[in-house]
Formats: structure tokens, sequence, C-alpha cells
């Protein structure tokens, strides 16, 4: 009997309360017990995927009751893949943000290393988690820890982190009102045994209005367009460190709930065919493509360029999920493996360049190619994966995407796909014209230089990963993704 | 609201009522299995009777008497007890949480269960306890 | 009208999720967001909370004269979920109060509108 469904976010939590203790001893005692906590969760994780692909899904019941008594941790190939990508982003960004959580908030070291660690113990837990109603505990706290953890930082943080708090509580309620409608209609909260109770209730209205709720609910977390209004404010404001830890997994995390309920819990056949929950998805996930690229465009500060295209790129999982076909959904997961690597890329680099330059916005980054050259080296090639350039990754997600919009005969989103790929490179190319054309007169940037080995390693790492993967995408899609998605190749009655 | 209340009225009232609140605080602890209550529940009465004090007889006293950092303290050992409650019975054979496999002697696993629940419920009564001590103190606290 | 007896307690509940989403969206002081919120998250407890209810039963607490007939006894099990929902619903709540604290000092004002014009002042 393996224990290692409980053991991922248990020594994430353990690790989140051990923190305050040992860092009021003395404050690098956080940052060591941070890193032992999310290698060991990553460790675990990768155990965990490797297990399941040799040896089919882990289930764990909590406490030794059985399911639908009890509450059951589920480790089928989609949770061990998820939970692999959201420990190794964690693990590589915790590394990283050491210095540039000493540069930019010193006085609240400990507490933002213990609030991290809830994070990613909140977001594991939601991965992990075979319960719905355990799904919305772990939910809410990674949200808490998110709203606490983006208002540390400059003034305005704490105003985004309160539209967030808000907006984030609206849908964790209206997850627990579909969860109830979902109990009070199959009278179980266990998502394995829902979805063998719920195709005898397809009519029923109740199901009905579940759905809908969830999938609201999920939106919002998700930020899919156009519920997405809190995420541009809060990427913007909160240390360079927390916006690279959450951009990343935070939203995929929610998109993996959503896919979860998809797949799992109501039957794709309800979702797609009874109610139109996946079109108005995709179509949804269009609009949020073309508006985040577009928004992007008209950015002058770096982060907030990145928010919107974190918009955009929460679109094309949108569109993904919303096919509903298996290339479809290959491409959305694949685009969210691809996707935590850039946008963590991403953000390391516009920390390093806060970090050296003390700057935001992408008109003082003239010049940078020269000065900080393996940071932007990283940066060009995670700016190519997100056009959509082969052979970085971010081609192989948005071919996958185009194959599925090809297979449902939408030619609009396939236009729209093409369009985004073109906008995209106008606002990346418009940096990098920037970096490495650019010509720096200012004389603040005498003393730049690439940042300290703690946060120019990851960021390499990230980037070189983001190649790595588009080499190896055939590989994931093989051994891992067709796993995920055999569900949805029941021949279309 | 942080003075003392110069009110004989008010301080001899809550130094009255703060033992009957704590100990009906401590009965919904231990009644939480079987009836309503639990530790939550308790955890909060038990936190109201600090509130009590502490807007009665002023910050100062109270702090002397029960500080702010023992209160985050005592939420660190509800917490502990928490987490050992679900870990000693994965050393043990058992699952995470199943308190079947705790190694108290002379019980069968279903007397176990029922006390164990127990254990688990004083952790949380005291991390809720020191927890809503620790954000009153916080939010009321001192300026920056 | 039957219709209304027995449902009541539904149109109660979206009568005051209705409030609780106008509280948070429409309303300019954050504190009154807040309160919005709260009231939000009590709808949907009642909702639970009404949904445990069966006719002709009891509080679930072992009776001694009735036995261990679970149909006896009402359905413990959502009381369970909106516990674990309030206190979310309290953590939130002391988050928010500890951000409203933050942004008061920063800015000394409440209102959203005086917020965002001493924002745009301050860039």
């Amino acid at each position: 009997m393996s224990h290692l469904p409980v053991l991922i976010p248990i020594t994430l939590l353990l690790s989140a309360f051990l923190i305050p203790l040992a860092g009021y001893v003395k404050r690098d005692f956080a940052f060591a017990i941070a890193s032992v906590g999310a290698f060991l969760a990553f460790a675990f994780s990768l155990r965990g995927l490797l297990m399941v692909l040799s040896q089919g899904e882990i289930r764990y019941h909590l406490g030794g009751w059985a399911p639908p008594i009890g509450i059951e941790y589920v480790l089928d190939a989609l949770s061990a893949f998820m939970a692999a990508v959201v420990t190794l982003i964690g693990l590589v960004v915790l590394i990283y943000s050491r210095r540039s959580v000493l540069h930019e908030v010193p006085q609240r070291v400990v507490p933002l290393y213990a609030l991290a660690m809830l994070l990613l113990a909140g977001l594991v837990g939601i991965i992990v988690t075979g319960d719905l109603f355990n799904l919305f505990v772990f939910l809410e706290i990674s949200s808490l820890s998110a709203y606490a953890l983006m208002a540390i930082g400059d003034d305005r943080a704490p105003v985004a982190s309160f539209r967030y708090l808000i907006l984030g509580s609206i849908a964790g309620s209206f997850y627990v009102l579909g969860v109830g409608f979902l109990y009070f209609s199959t009278g179980s909260l266990n998502m394995a045994d829902v979805a063998q109770r719920l195709p005898a209730l397809y009519q029923s209205r109740a199901v009905a209005a579940a759905a809908i709720f969830i999938f609201i609910a999920l939106g919002l977390k998700m930020a899919l367009f156009p519920l997405h209004l809190w995420l541009p404010d809060v990427y913007t404001y909160a240390p360079s460190a927390v916006t690279a830890l959450i951009a990343p997994i935070m939203t995929k995390v929610s998109a993996y709930a959503l896919i979860r309920m998809l797949l799992t819990v109501f039957q794709p056949h309800y979702l797609r065919d009874m109610l139109p929950v996946t079109s108005v998805i995709a179509w949804l996930g269009a609009a949020g493509i073309l508006y985040g690229s577009i928004m992007a465009i008209a950015q002058s500060d770096f982060r907030r360029m990145l928010a919107y295209s974190s918009v955009s790129q929460i679109g094309y999982i949108g569109l993904g999920i919303g096919l509903a076909n298996p290339l479809g959904l290959i491409g959305a997961l694949l685009h969210i493996l691809n996707h935590a690597f850039m946008k963590a890329c991403l953000f390391l680099v516009a920390g390093s360049i806060r970090f050296r330059t003390g700057r935001w916005e992408v008109s003082s980054f003239a010049g940078l190619g020269r000065k900080m050259p393996w940071t932007m080296a990283a940066f060009t090639v995670a700016a190519l994966s997100m056009v959509g350039i082969p052979p970085a990754a971010g081609f192989f997600s948005k071919w996958y995407l185009l194959l599925g919009g090809i297979d449902r005969g939408n030619w609009f989103f396939v236009a729209t796909i093409l369009l985004s790929s073109l906008l995209a490179a106008v606002y990346f190319f418009r940096v990098l014209e920037q970096v490495y054309a650019g010509r720096s007169e200012e004389s603040a940037f005498k003393n730049v230089s690439d940042p300290p080995a703690s946060m120019l390693f990851p960021t390499i790492i990230l980037g070189a990963g983001v190649l790595v993967l588009g080499l190896l995408n055939s590989i994931i899609v093989s051994r891992i993704l067709e796993l995920v998605v055999a569900p949805l190749n029941e021949p279309r009655g | 609201m942080r003075e003392r209340l110069e009110n004989s009225v008010v301080e001899g009232l809550s130094r009255f009522l703060v033992p009957f609140i704590q100990i009906f605080a401590l009965y919904v602890i231990t009644h939480g299995h079987y009836g309503p209550g639990g530790g939550f529940q308790g955890g909060v009465i038990l936190a109201a009777s600090m509130m009590l004090l502490r807007l009665s007889l002023g910050e100062e006293y109270e702090h002397r008497r029960f500080s702010p950092t023992a209160a985050s303290f005592v939420a660190a050992v509800g917490i502990l007890i928490y987490a050992f409650a679900g870990l000693v019975p994965m050393m043990f054979g058992g699952r995470f949480l199943d308190y079947g496999y705790l190694p108290i002697p002379g019980l069968s696993p279903a007397e176990l269960r029922y006390h164990g629940i127990l254990i688990v419920e004083s952790g949380v009564g005291l991390v809720v306890w020191g927890t809503l001590v620790t954000l009153f103190d916080h939010l009321l606290g001192r300026e920056g | 009208m039957s219709a209304l007896a027995g449902n009541y307690t539904y149109y109660i509940t979206a009568f005051l999720l209705a409030i609780g989403l106008y509280g948070m969206i429409g309303k300019k002081n954050l504190l009154k967001k807040l309160i919005g919120m709260n009231i939000f998250q009590t709808a949907i407890f009642l909702f639970f909370i009404h949904g445990a209810v069966k006719p002709g039963t009891t509080v679930p607490v072992l009776d001694s004269r009735i036995g261990m007939d679970a149909a006896a006894y009402i359905n413990p099990l959502p009381h369970v979920l909106i516990l674990t929902a309030i206190v979310v619903s309290v953590a939130t709540t002391g988050v928010a109060l500890a951000l409203l604290i933050t942004i008061y000092r920063r800015y000394g004002s409440l209102e959203e509108t005086t917020i965002l014009e001493r924002m745009k002042q301050s860039s």
C-alpha cells in the first residue's frame, strides 16, 4: 500500500507549519525548510508518476474508510502528471526566489515562504483529491494563501488582492453551491461514485444547475474570459517571486479541476452533447485568446504585458477543453505543461531585470541583450515558444489545438489560433527588439549584468526546459497524455 | 478599545463569567464527536472568552497574562497534535488519520477510533483558539 | 401556493444570494463589499441546512428511545460541510480585514473611488 498520494500534500503542509517556528530562530532556516519540502514533494510526485505509468492508478483511502463513506486520494495519469508539473515549477521558482525576495521584501521573508508552502500544499491537494468537498477545502487553502501572498508588495498590491479576494470568494461559494446540488441529487461526494450515479439523472435540472455553477466557479478561478478581471492587477503589483510562483501554476490547477469535472464526474457525453457547456467554454476561450493578445500589445509595463499574455494562454487551454475531443484535450494538457515552463521563465526574467535595474517598463530595456546575455537568451527561447515557433514547446501545443479545431470542423477557432500567434509575435518581438537592438544611453545600466547564480540558474533551466519539452513532446503525448484522454475516444453516437 | 474600561460592573462581570465560558468551551470540544459541538466551535468560545478579557481589562494587563506569542504557540501545538494523530498511524501500518492503528494499549480498534477523534478535536480546538486570539491582537494592535 | 410553502427556504436563499452579490459588486465601500460577501456565504449555508432536513425526523443526536435507525434522524453530513465552509468564511474574513487595514493605513479611506484617485496620484 503506497502512501504516495497523501505524502505529497503532507510534506508541503508540514514544511508550511515548520517554517514559522524555525524562521523566528534564524531567517535563513525558512528558505532551507522550504527548499527541502519542495524537493521532497517533487521527488514524491515524480515517483508517483512513474508508478502510475507502470502499474496503473493508485487509490488511497484516508483514515482507512473506504469510499463512498470516506475521502479518497487518487493518483492517475492526469493527477500524477499535474502534480509533477506543479511541484517542479514550485521547486525551481523557490530556488530562484531567495535573492529576489531578500531584495524586494526583506522584512517579510518568513511569512512569505510559509504562505508559499501552504499555497503549494493547497494546489497539490486539489490535484490528488478524489472527493468533491475536499477539493473545495484545498481550493480555499490555496486561494487564501494567494490572497495573502499577492498583498505583500508595493502599495497597490493590497487593493488588487482585495478585488481578487472578493471574486475568488464568489467562485468558492458557487463551487460549494454546485457541489451541494450534486450531493442532494446523488447522495455522494466521491467523484467516482457521483460519476456512476449521474447518468440516470441527466434530465434533472438540479444537475444542470450544478454543472453551470461549478463551471462558473472554476472558470473564475482559471481567469477564463470574461471572468479574468482580477488577473492583470494582481500579477502586476505582487513581488516578482510571488508572481513567478502563482502565475504558471495556480490558474492551471483550476483548469485541471475543470478537466477532472469534464472527464470523470460529468461525463463528456453530458457536457458536450446534452448541455452546451463545452461549446461555451470553447467560445469564451477563443474570445480570451484574442482579447488577451490585443490588450498585451497595448501595455508598456512588462509585467502587465505578461499578465494579459497569461489571459490569452488560458484562453488556449479553455479552447482545448471546450473542443472536448482527444486532440483538443491533448493540446490543452500539453499547453498547461508548456505554459507553466514558459511563463515561469518569463516572470523569472522580469524579476531578474527588476533585481538588476529596478525598472519595469519595456522602453527601459534598451540594450539589455548585451548586458544580461544569459537571461535574455532564456527570454528569447521562452518568447519564441510563446509565439509558437518550432522546435520550442509552444509550437507543439498550438499544433494539437489546431488539429483539434480542424477535427471539429470549426475554422473560426483555427483562424483564432493562427491570428493570435501573429499578435503574440507583435508584442514579444517588440521587447526583443528593444533588448537586442535598442540603444542604451542611460548611465543606470553601467553596473548591470546577469543576476547571481541562484537566480540565473533556474531561469536557464526553465528556458532549456522549454526547448527540451518541445523536442520530447511526442514522448510526453504518447506515454502520458494519450492515457489521460482515453475516455474521450468512445465513438460519438 | 485597547485601554482598560474603567467600569467596575463590566470588569467584575467579565471576571466572573470567563471561567464558566471556558468550562463550557471545554465541554463543547469534548462532546463534539457524538453531539453538537466539536473542535472549531469550542475553540471559538475559548477565543471569545479571551477577547472578553482583553476588551474589559485592557490590553496591557491581559498581554502580560496571555501574550500574543503564547497564542501563536498554542496554535502551533494544536497543529502538531493534529499532525501526529495523522502521521503516527502511518508508522504503525495504517493509513493517514486511521485512528484504529494508534499505539494505545488496552483498547480495541473501534474504541481507538472513538477516542482518536477526540485527540484531533482537542488539537483543532487549540489551533482555532490560538489563531483567533492572534487575529484579534493583530487587527486591534499597535499601528505599524 | 403549495410550491411556495414547500420551497420558501430556496426563495429566501436566492434572495440573500442576490443581496450578497449586489453588495459585493454594486457597493463602492470596501467594507460593504466584505459584508456582502458574508451575506452571500450565509445564504449558501442556509441552503445546505435546508437540504439536510427530512420531514418527521429529529436532531442527529443518538436518542435511546428512537434507537439506531438512521432514517429517524436528519442527515448530519451537510452540517459538517457547512462547519468547514464557516471556518473557510471566517479565515477569508480575517484575511480581508487585514488587507483592509493595510489599505486604510496607506490610502486613508475605504471608498473605492477615493482609493483609485489616490493610486493614480501617487503613480
